[in-house]
């Protein structure tokens, strides 16, 4: 592009890019287009993190069985982010406990953390896409 | 200021592409600019020209490429989210033009604030 000479360096900005993700894993596309996101944004070499509340922490459940829906299995795909350097993965605190979930149900390591720190946390970034 | 707009739902279903287009008309009627319009998950139909609404009726796909012809806004439609709703060359309004979800991300970094129109 011509305007990426003039804007010298400008692929080494570097910004917080943060996804949110509020759906269930099936039933919409929504969690697996964000995944596609956050692999792009990961190789624009961005500081990535991913957020997952309400329905969205079932994306990460362990154990998710698609055969009989006819759709693809991509939750090992989390597991694979840490290969793309994602590695800062937030679950909301109430939305686990209300789900009867724990992190022992969940597929990769994540940091819980109550709403109103990650409230905080996303009040630090400089770009929030929610899906 | 130098806004990005990412669009996530289809026209007509959701309110949220003309949420998003009058969004777009009041940065520009403010004096900003906008860096790009980007297109995806649903949103990618806004692109289709073939939409035809009842007459009495706004016609979104029009909008935007009257938005994209009157102040060159970039219009951009999410390469893998067209193909997978047979969104393609062939069918694409005027305006709009198909590419990599990299241009999503491009706008995140290029512009101040990046606008999400979702569900």
């Amino acid at each position: 592009m011509s305007d990426m000479e003039e804007n010298e360096g400008g692929a080494e900005k570097v910004k917080r890019l943060m996804i949110v993700n509020r759906k269930a894993p099936y039933g919409t596309i929504y969690a697996l287009e964000s995944l596609e996101v956050v692999l792009i944004g990961a190789a624009f070499d961005q500081d990535v993190s991913l957020v997952f509340v309400d329905d969205g922490v079932y994306q990460l459940k362990k154990g998710q069985q698609t055969k009989d829906i006819g759709q693809k299995n991509f939750s090992p795909t989390y597991r694979a982010l840490e290969g793309y350097d994602v590695e800062k993965l937030y679950v909301e605190q109430e939305s686990l406990e209300v789900r009867g979930l724990a992190t022992d149900d969940l597929l990769v390591p994540v940091e819980v953390l109550p709403s109103a720190k990650l409230g905080a946390l996303m009040e630090e970034q400089d770009v929030v896409l929610s899906f | 200021m130098k806004f990005g707009i990412l669009v996530n739902e289809g026209p007509y279903q959701h309110q949220a592409s003309d949420s998003a287009y009058q969004f777009a008309m009041a940065v520009l009627a403010k004096g900003h600019e906008i860096y790009r319009v980007f297109f995806y998950n649903d949103g990618v139909n806004n692109a289709n020209k073939l939409v035809e609404p009842p007459q009495d009726d706004r016609n979104i796909t029009q909008q935007w490429s009257k938005l994209a012809a009157d102040h060159g806004i970039d219009l951009v439609v999410c390469v893998a989210a067209a193909l997978r709703r047979g969104i393609k060359d062939e069918i694409l309004a005027p305006g709009f033009r198909i590419s990599g979800l990299g241009q999503l991300v491009e706008a995140g970094i290029e512009a101040d604030r990046l606008v999400v129109f979702g569900d």
